[in-house]
């Protein structure tokens, strides 16, 4: 099969869809003409993801990429959220196929960039260098 | 539900071509070669499948038939001559266009490293290559016109005859691509004046491996096999005898039927066409009328067309997506791109495509289970989202 059963699984009945009208932080990656987008909301509390939810625009691994990076940061620190890396997606996902690698890097920038307009909105200082985000271009053009 | 809709891709044996190639797997094993009863017994096989080729598509004899691999080497070998046959008299300029299938569009990127021009032109708006382009296109120095005889994704017919007409005035080689059109529209391949055609078997109900490549007489053929005489020296290598039984035998019952299925299986495909575009922002793709009666081309906005396909055959609904993702090259479909649909929408694609063995119940369940994936897969959309409020523009 094209895909794994955690892959399948998570798109079939994807984790923590929808938005938060009052998100802390939204961060939104890709490129409608790339054929993928994905917007990250994330709700924080003392320093902790207390929720988060997602809308994704594009295939099945990046439904369920978006899908698992959200349940990977759910509860945990921010400063943690921001070193979920895609290596950590795809084996969470069990392997993802190699032109879909670009998936889960996605994931991850769209995380981080839910976590740069929480610390922009509330005007915490961070390192810039903490951010990878900057993939542009469509797919394989990112993959890692 | 079990509902298989992707024919365009390959198509269900028939009965018929099963049962006519049961006995070359078992007792007819012979070589066709070979001067023995056991040989010549299939010989004769071989040769009442020629002719019932040659008749399916109007060939007035059987000689221009050659048995090949399927419709890629036939695609491959027909270009490859007519560049040779063209480059002899100093001819290297081929006219074909944007939308043919990759069979056709890299043998000729192949010809270009070798010195030979090439001219794509691009389809109408609505997926039909003009007359008049073709026209404008031919020089002096054309080897040889290929235009599809209908597109695989979006399933327009082209005016091959016509084209044919044009190609025959002007002293053109003219080659069509039937792979999609075989075996459900009408083939007539001198009143078409069609010098060079490609079909393949299993997108009739005929075996996988299997095709034809038919020239007409006095047209040489380089061969891209070398070994053996079989095929009149067309093409090496023993015969793929119960692939080229059932090629003949599928052929001849599709044909018997092709008025039927174009009544029938075209009310099917009506149907579902003017379900799925009660759907909000959809838009069918390539002309409404000029279409391969099993065919369905669709876009939906705000959405990408592999989740769609995924989600659809968890509903047990078997169909294809000409998406990005659908293909590792990540690319949209160039056949969508060549009909000018927005790349954004070229992602949220769905070919449906039908066969004799589907049904209008089919229908409806097909098209209800599509308007509640593409509204499931919407909600969670943030293109869609954007759609909603404003912030993005529709482009269908």
């Amino acid at each position: 099969m094209l895909y794994s059963e955690k892959v399948t699984d998570h798109f079939r009945h994807p984790r923590n869809v929808g938005k938060i009208e009052d998100a802390d932080g939204i961060g939104e990656v890709g490129n409608v003409t790339c054929g993928d987008i994905m917007r990250i909301y994330i709700k924080v509390e003392n320093n902790i993801i207390t929720d988060v939810k997602f809308n994704t625009f594009g295939c099945g691994s990046a439904i369920a990429s978006s899908s698992m990076a959200t349940e990977m940061i759910k509860g945990k620190p921010v400063s943690e959220a921001l070193k979920l890396t895609n290596k950590a997606v795809v084996e969470a996902l069990d392997g993802l196929p190699a032109h879909k690698l670009h998936c889960s890097v996605l994931a991850e920038e769209a995380v981080q960039a839910a976590v740069k307009d929480y610390y922009d909105k509330n005007s915490i200082e961070y390192d810039p260098l903490d951010f990878a985000i900057g993939c542009s271009g469509c797919g394989g053009e990112c993959e890692v | 539900m079990d509902i298989y809709a992707d024919n365009a891709a390959t198509t269900k044996l028939s009965r018929a071509a099963k049962n006519a190639m049961f006995p070359y797997f078992d007792e007819l094993y012979g070589n066709p070669s070979s001067l023995h009863s056991k040989g010549q017994t299939v010989k004769e096989a071989l040769n009442k499948a020629r002719d019932d080729v040659a008749r399916a598509i109007g060939a007035k004899n059987s000689s221009g038939i050659t048995f090949t691999s399927g419709g890629s080497e036939s695609d491959n070998q027909a270009i490859i001559s007519a560049a040779e046959i063209g480059a002899k008299k100093g001819k290297k300029h081929i006219v074909s266009t944007e939308f043919e299938h990759h069979a056709v569009l890299h043998t000729l990127e192949r010809l270009e490293k070798q010195g030979f021009e090439i001219t794509l032109i691009s389809p109408e708006r609505n997926g039909i290559i003009s007359v008049e382009s073709v026209k404008n296109a031919v020089r002096e120095d054309t080897a040889l016109v290929t235009v599809m005889y209908a597109n695989n994704e979006i399933g327009t017919i082209q005016p091959i005859a016509e084209i044919g007409a044009v190609c025959r005035e002007k002293g053109v080689l003219f080659h069509t691509d039937a792979v999609q059109a075989t075996g459900h529209l009408h083939i007539d391949v001198d009143a078409q004046n069609i010098d060079l055609l490609s079909l393949s078997a299993h997108k009739f109900h005929g075996p996988k491996g299997v095709g034809v490549l038919y020239a007409k007489r006095g047209i040489p053929l380089t061969r891209l096999i070398e070994g053996g005489g079989q095929e009149k020296g067309r093409r090496a290598g023993t015969e793929n005898i119960p692939g080229i039984i059932g090629l003949a035998a599928a052929l001849t019952d599709a044909v018997s039927r092709i008025d039927k299925n174009t009544r029938d299986v075209g009310a099917i495909r009506d149907r579902i066409i003017d379900g799925l575009l009660e759907i909000p922002n959809t838009i069918l793709n390539g002309d409404r009328e000029n279409r391969l009666p099993g065919n369905i081309n669709v876009s939906f906005e705000g959405i990408e067309g592999e989740s769609l396909l995924l989600l659809l055959d968890d509903k047990g609904i078997t169909v294809s997506s000409s998406s990005a993702c659908t293909s590792s090259s990540l690319l949209p479909s160039h056949v969508l791109l060549a009909i000018g649909v927005p790349r954004e929408v070229a992602h949220g694609s769905l070919r449906i495509s039908l066969s004799e063995y589907n049904t209008l119940e089919e229908a409806d369940y097909i098209i209800s289970s599509v308007k509640e994936v593409v509204s499931e897969l919407r909600d969670i959309s943030p293109v869609w989202d954007d759609l909603g409020k404003g912030v993005r523009n529709h482009v269908i």
